[in-house]
């Protein structure tokens, strides 16, 4: 039987949804956020290249692949990265991501 | 070279200066490069005008290095070669190039050609607007301080023009790229004093750049405050102090005349969305017949663009280059019939 991802997401206003992924999908959460019409430009197209992804862990991060050097690169580069920043297109949707719960930022 | 030292480099030697082509493409992105081509097979000159301080769009900013798969006849192209051979393929056709300099407003005259105005006070007099922004301009990351935008050009700036602006001058730069390292080692030279704030305790740039910046700390020649963060900005209409906080947010004040903030660049739409164009989630709707806007001679291709069935690939771009080519004719060549020729059966007659 197919298992649904639930992840939940803060946005800039604090407003707070819980997304409903179908499990064996093969997206990136960046993918996901932009399908779910968060303000994610994407400009790279998910190569952390230019950060507009940037994404806050609020809980779950135990569950998350260690960030890759690329990523710890691009996450640098920002005014406001903090201990749990990630770049959500570095993150593949997985089971193991049920219960995430993250924070996305605005467009500024 | 960093995009902030070709942009130190240009700004010098921009003055006002006056332009006259028949189109002008706003981006000098792959999509816009390849208009070029399209229009000079019209016997149409163009100028192009980008607010990055090099063409090749985000290809040459972000991915220089990235390989592309899905340009045709090419099983992979890095991205720089791609942008080197789309200058050298529009070569004949001499296009001209404002760089380092945003559009600020289109104004459209009584005969419809339009007066394309610039940032630095280039002005383009076209025929026809080819807006091939991509995702908009790349301008600099600023970081969330209140207040921070009223002290702007009152002792904040987001690049280094002129270094020579801050000859024994107190300054704070804030950032832990490359550019942020690199400006550090030069300025240390000029400045009175130097402060370099960075959040995390180790820098990730260019290895050598983050050495001689620990060496200039360790000999007292500037102040390094790692794993702190700008808080605030202060002064009275001028700057006169910022804030840092450690990780305990303990504030401390710095007396400065200037910070720099260092934040890499990021794209914005910018003043396109005030020009009266349809927008649909920052991207400009256009009739896919000619990729024409709403606004008679403007036309959009490439990324900024969107129509049912949009893709944003490089190679759905050149194909909009081309329609929106054989539509911008009959405005910049009215008197003139137009007749579809192939390159194969006619080369390509330069300009």
């Amino acid at each position: 039987m197919e298992e649904i991802i639930h992840i939940t997401v803060e946005d800039p206003q604090g407003g707070i949804r819980q997304l409903e992924i179908p499990e064996g999908i093969s997206l990136s959460l960046m993918e996901v956020l932009r399908a779910s019409e968060y303000d994610i430009l994407a400009t790279c197209g998910g190569m952390a290249l230019c950060a507009t992804c940037h994404i806050e862990v609020l809980e779950g991060s135990e569950n998350l692949d260690p960030l890759s050097d690329a990523e710890l690169d691009m996450l640098d580069t920002l005014p406001d990265a903090g201990d749990q920043s990630r770049l959500a297109c570095q993150i593949r949707l997985n089971p193991a991501l049920d219960g995430l719960k993250i924070r996305v930022f605005g467009n500024n | 070279m960093e995009a902030q030292e070709i942009y130190a480099d240009r700004r010098g030697s921009v003055t006002d200066h006056r332009i006259k082509t028949d189109i002008c493409i706003i981006g000098a992105g792959p999509v816009g490069l390849f208009a070029v081509f399209e229009a000079g097979l019209l016997k149409m000159r163009c100028h192009l005008i980008d607010a990055l301080p090099q063409v090749g769009g985000q290809l040459s900013e972000i991915y220089p290095h990235k390989p592309i798969y899905d340009i045709p006849g090419y099983p992979a192209i890095n991205a720089q070669e791609l942008v080197n051979n789309l200058m050298e393929q529009i070569s004949p056709f001499q296009p001209s190039f404002t760089l380092g300099e945003r559009v600020e407003a289109v104004e459209r005259q009584a005969d419809g050609s339009y007066y394309v105005v610039g940032s630095e006070n280039t002005i383009i007099h076209a025929q026809v607007i080819v807006i091939a922004g991509g995702l908009g301009s790349f301008e600099p990351r600023k970081p969330e301080i209140p207040g921070l935008s009223d002290f702007e050009g009152r002792g904040v700036s987001y690049m280094v023009k002129n270094p020579e602006h801050y000859r024994d001058k107190r300054i704070v730069i804030a950032g832990g790229g490359d550019s942020a390292l690199d400006w550090t080692v030069f300025l240390s030279d000029i400045a009175r004093e130097v402060t370099l704030i960075h959040r995390s305790d180790s820098f990730r740039g260019a290895p050598d750049s983050a050495e001689k910046v620990f060496a200039l700390a360790a000999s007292g020649k500037i102040q390094l405050l790692l794993q702190r963060n700008l808080s605030s900005v202060r002064g009275n209409g001028i700057l006169n102090q910022v804030g840092v906080t450690d990780k305990h947010k303990q504030e401390q004040l710095i007396e400065t005349d200037a910070l720099i903030p260092l934040f890499g660049l990021s794209p914005k739409l910018g003043p396109i969305a005030d020009w009266g164009l349809n927008i649909d989630k920052s991207a400009i709707t256009v009739d896919t017949t000619d990729y024409s806007t709403g606004i008679e001679r403007i036309y959009a291709i490439g990324d900024i663009n969107t129509y049912p069935g949009k893709l944003k690939l490089i190679l759905c771009g050149f194909h909009e280059a081309a329609l929106m080519a054989q539509s911008a004719f009959k405005y910049v060549h009215p008197a003139e019939k137009l007749s579809f020729k192939y390159t194969t059966v006619n080369g390509v007659n330069t300009f």
